[in-house]
C-alpha cells in the first residue's frame, strides 16, 4: 500500500494499465508534454512514448470519433476530456456512435473506449470548468459510468473501465484531486463496476452520493443528531441496487445528494428506484439535495450552489426531527 | 484513359457500376412497392463510388454515409443484407470487420473521424492500411469534417476523403453551404493535397483516388478529393425536389449520366460489347431479385435483439421498460 492523492492514484492506474496491456493508449489535449492540466497523465509520454500518450488538436468530437476508429484498428483508447463542460462537443459521437456501434454491428464488434474527465465544482475556476454532466452520459444507452470518491477507487475503477469491453466514462472529482488522500494498493488493482461502497454504517438515515459529495455526506453525518449510513454509489451504470435497497430497508429514510441540477438528475433515478422497490420500507419522503436548475454560477457564488454540509444536515434533520 | 487499367480492370469497373446502378434502381421500385422503407437514392453517383473504391485493396477500409449505403456490393457484401438495412431488419447489420466496410453513418460527417482513427491506428501498428471516407458537400460545413480531416493531417493518417459534391444537401444548394470557390480548396487550410474531379467520369475519379491512395500508403498523409456533379435524383424516396431543383441541370446530368458515358467509351475502345453489357445487367438484376427475395423470406427480427448486442457485459437493468 502507498498513500496517494486521488489524482496520483489516477496516474498510477494509467501507468499500470499501459504497462499491462500494449493496446492501451492515452489521447487528449495536453496529456503528453504537459502531463495533463491536473498532471493526471504525467510521466506517460516519457515512459510509453508519443504513440501511446498522444497530444491531440483541440477537437473533442474528433477525438472521440477517432477513438471509434482506433478501436476498429485494435486499440483500447483512453480519451481525456480536459474538463467536464469541454466534453459537450463530443456528445454527438457518444450518442450517435460510441453507444450504438456494437449494437449496430450485430454484436460482432466491441468498443472498449474509456473516457475520463475531471468534473464538479468548488475549485474557484472560470465558467464551464465546474459542471456535473453525468446524467447526459448515464442516459445514453451503451455507455457505463463510474465515479470514484477515494484514491483507491480512483485507481481501481479506472482500471476496471480500461479493462471493460464496453465504453466506460469515468468522472473524477476534481475538487478532491489533491485533498483526498488514502491507501492505494500497489500494482494491479481493480474495483469492479457495479458495486457500491458503504462509506459509513448507520441506522437512521441513508445518505446516497458519489464523487465529492460523499465527503460532504460524511461531514454532515458527523454533525447531525442521527446515525447516518453513507452509500458511495461508485458506479452509476451498472448500478448496485441491492446495496442501496438493503440500506434503505435498514434505515427507512433516504437523502440523495449530487452537484448536478435537480431535474432529471441521477438522484431522480435513485429516488424512483427506492419508490419502486422499497416504498414499504420508507418512513418519510425521499429527499434530494442537489444543484439548482440554473447554470453553474460564477465562482464567487458557487458555495451557494454546491450542496453543502449544512444543506445535507438540514435534510437529515427534516427526516428524523 | 488510365494507363494502369487493363481491359479486365475496365470490365470489372463497369460490372461494379452496373451492380450499384441496378441496386439503386431496384431499391426505388421496391420502396414504391412497400418492400423496403424510405431509401436514399444514389442514382448517377456510381462513378464516384465504384471509381474511388477501385483504387483500394481489400484490406483497406471504406467509411460510407447513407448515400453510399450499397458500396459494400463492390466487395461482395450480399444485396440481401443491404436490402434488410433499408427494411429496418436486424440482419441488415453486418460485421464491418468482415468486409472492411464500416456501418452506414446517418449523422452527417460523423463517420469522418472514424476513418481518421482507423487509418491512424493502423499506421501506429505499422500496417499500411488506407481508409476512405465518403461524405457529401453538406458535410463539409459540419464540425466533424473539420476535426476529422485536421486530425488526419496532423497525424499523417493514411486517409482519402472523398467528397461527393452533387450540389445539394436536400434542398440547400452549394452556394448556401460555402463561399469557397471549390470544396477541394478546403484542403489548403489543412496543409494537404486537394483535387477536384468530374464526378461523372469514373476513370478520372479512379485516377485521383489511386494517386491519393498511393500517397497515403507511402506515408504522405491524407488527400481531399472533391467529385463534382449535379444531383439528378431526389435526395430520398420521401423527397420531391421539384420545389427547389433546377430541372434543366437535372436533364443535363441525366443526359450525361455516368454509366452510359462509361459504356460509350468502353464500346469505342472495343473493350465492351453489347452482349457483355447486357450480361452484366442481367447478372446484377438476378442478384437483386435473389437478394430481395431472400430478405423477404427471412423471419422477422427477434425482439430479443433489442437487448443482446448493446453491451458485451450488459448491466442488469436494461430489460426494464
Amino acid at each position: 500500500m502507498a498513500e496517494l492523492l486521488l489524482v496520483e492514484a489516477v496516474n498510477d492506474a494509467l501507468h499500470t494499465e499501459l504497462e499491462r496491456d500494449a493496446d492501451v493508449m492515452v489521447l487528449g489535449e495536453d496529456v503528453g508534454r504537459a502531463g495533463g492540466v491536473f498532471r493526471a497523465t504525467a510521466g506517460l509520454l516519457e515512459r510509453f512514448g508519443p504513440q501511446r500518450c498522444v497530444d491531440t488538436p483541440l477537437a473533442e468530437a474528433g477525438l472521440l470519433g477517432a477513438a471509434v476508429g482506433l478501436c476498429l484498428a485494435g486499440w483500447r483508447p483512453v480519451v481525456e476530456m480536459q474538463y467536464d463542460a469541454f466534453s459537450y462537443p463530443s456528445l454527438n459521437q457518444l450518442i450517435t456512435h460510441v453507444g450504438r456501434y456494437r449494437w449496430r454491428s450485430g454484436g460482432r464488434l466491441a468498443f472498449p473506449i474509456t473516457i475520463r474527465m475531471p468534473y464538479g465544482g468548488g475549485v474557484r475556476a472560470p465558467e464551464l470548468h465546474d459542471d456535473s454532466p453525468e446524467t447526459y452520459y448515464v442516459h445514453t444507452p451503451g455507455i457505463k459510468v463510474a465515479i470514484p470518491s477515494t484514491p483507491a477507487d480512483a485507481k481501481g475503477l479506472l482500471a476496471a473501465a480500461i479493462r471493460d469491453p464496453d465504453p466506460v466514462v469515468v468522472f473524477e472529482p476534481k475538487l478532491v484531486y489533491r485533498t483526498a488522500r488514502g491507501e492505494v494498493p500497489e500494482g494491479e488493482h481493480v474495483v469492479p463496476l457495479g458495486r457500491a461502497r458503504v462509506a459509513r454504517s448507520g441506522d437512521d438515515v441513508t445518505l446516497i452520493a458519489y464523487g465529492a459529495m460523499v465527503g460532504v455526506c460524511e461531514r454532515a453525518a458527523d454533525v447531525v443528531d442521527a446515525s447516518c449510513e453513507v452509500i458511495d454509489v461508485r458506479s452509476l451504470r451498472p448500478l448496485d441496487e441491492e446495496t442501496i435497497l438493503a440500506s434503505v430497508a435498514k434505515t427507512g429514510r433516504v437523502v440523495i445528494v449530487h452537484e448536478a441540477p435537480r431535474t432529471a438528475g441521477f438522484g431522480a433515478e435513485l429516488a424512483a428506484l427506492v419508490a419502486e422497490r422499497s416504498i414499504y420500507d420508507l418512513q418519510g419522503p425521499v429527499l434530494r439535495v442537489t444543484g439548482y436548475d440554473v447554470p453553474y454560477p460564477y465562482w464567487s457564488l458557487e458555495d451557494a450552489y454546491v450542496p453543502s454540509v449544512e444543506r445535507v444536515a438540514a435534510a437529515v434533520e427534516t427526516l428524523v426531527g | 484513359m488510365s494507363d494502369a487499367l487493363t481491359a479486365d480492370d475496365l470490365l470489372e469497373l463497369h460490372r461494379r457500376m452496373v451492380l450499384l446502378r441496378t441496386y439503386d434502381e431496384r431499391s426505388v421500385v421496391y420502396q414504391r412497392q412497400g418492400r423496403i422503407g424510405t431509401y436514399a437514392i444514389f442514382w448517377n453517383h456510381e462513378a464516384i463510388q465504384a471509381g474511388a473504391t477501385f483504387a483500394l485493396r481489400d484490406d483497406d477500409w471504406i467509411f460510407p454515409s447513407y448515400r453510399e449505403s450499397a458500396i459494400g456490393l463492390v466487395r461482395g457484401l450480399p444485396a440481401q443484407t443491404l436490402f434488410q438495412w433499408w427494411r429496418g431488419h436486424p440482419s441488415g447489420w453486418w460485421n464491418p470487420a468482415d468486409w472492411n466496410v464500416a456501418s452506414i453513418a446517418v449523422p452527417i460527417a460523423s463517420q469522418i473521424p472514424h476513418a481518421t482513427g482507423l487509418a491512424w491506428g493502423k499506421k501506429l501498428r505499422g500496417e499500411d492500411t488506407v481508409a476512405m471516407a465518403f461524405f457529401g458537400d453538406g458535410a463539409t460545413s459540419e464540425g466533424e469534417f473539420h476535426e476529422g480531416v485536421n486530425l488526419a493531417a496532423v497525424m499523417g493518417a493514411p486517409v482519402v476523403f472523398v467528397c461527393n459534391n452533387n450540389g445539394w444537401a436536400i434542398s440547400t444548394p452549394l452556394e448556401a453551404q460555402t463561399k469557397a470557390r471549390a470544396l477541394a480548396d478546403k484542403a489548403i487550410g489543412y496543409g494537404i493535397p486537394g483535387v477536384t474531379v468530374d464526378g461523372l467520369d469514373v476513370l478520372a475519379v479512379q485516377e485521383a483516388a489511386r494517386d491519393a491512395v498511393d500517397r497515403a500508403r507511402a506515408g504522405g498523409g491524407p488527400t481531399l478529393i472533391e467529385a463534382v456533379h449535379y444531383r439528378a435524383a431526389p435526395h430520398a424516396t420521401a423527397d420531391d425536389p421539384s420545389a427547389y431543383i433546377d430541372q434543366a441541370r437535372v436533364d443535363e446530368a441525366r443526359a450525361n449520366e455516368c454509366l452510359a458515358r462509361f459504356e460509350r467509351l468502353l464500346t469505342e475502345q472495343g473493350v465492351l460489347t453489347a452482349e457483355r453489357a447486357e450480361e452484366a445487367r442481367r447478372e446484377a438484376e438476378e442478384l437483386m431479385r435473389a437478394g430481395i427475395a431472400a430478405a423477404e423470406a427471412e423471419a422477422p427480427g427477434d425482439p430479443e435483439l433489442l437487448f443482446t448486442n448493446v453491451y458485451v457485459e450488459p448491466p442488469g437493468n436494461i430489460r426494464r421498460g
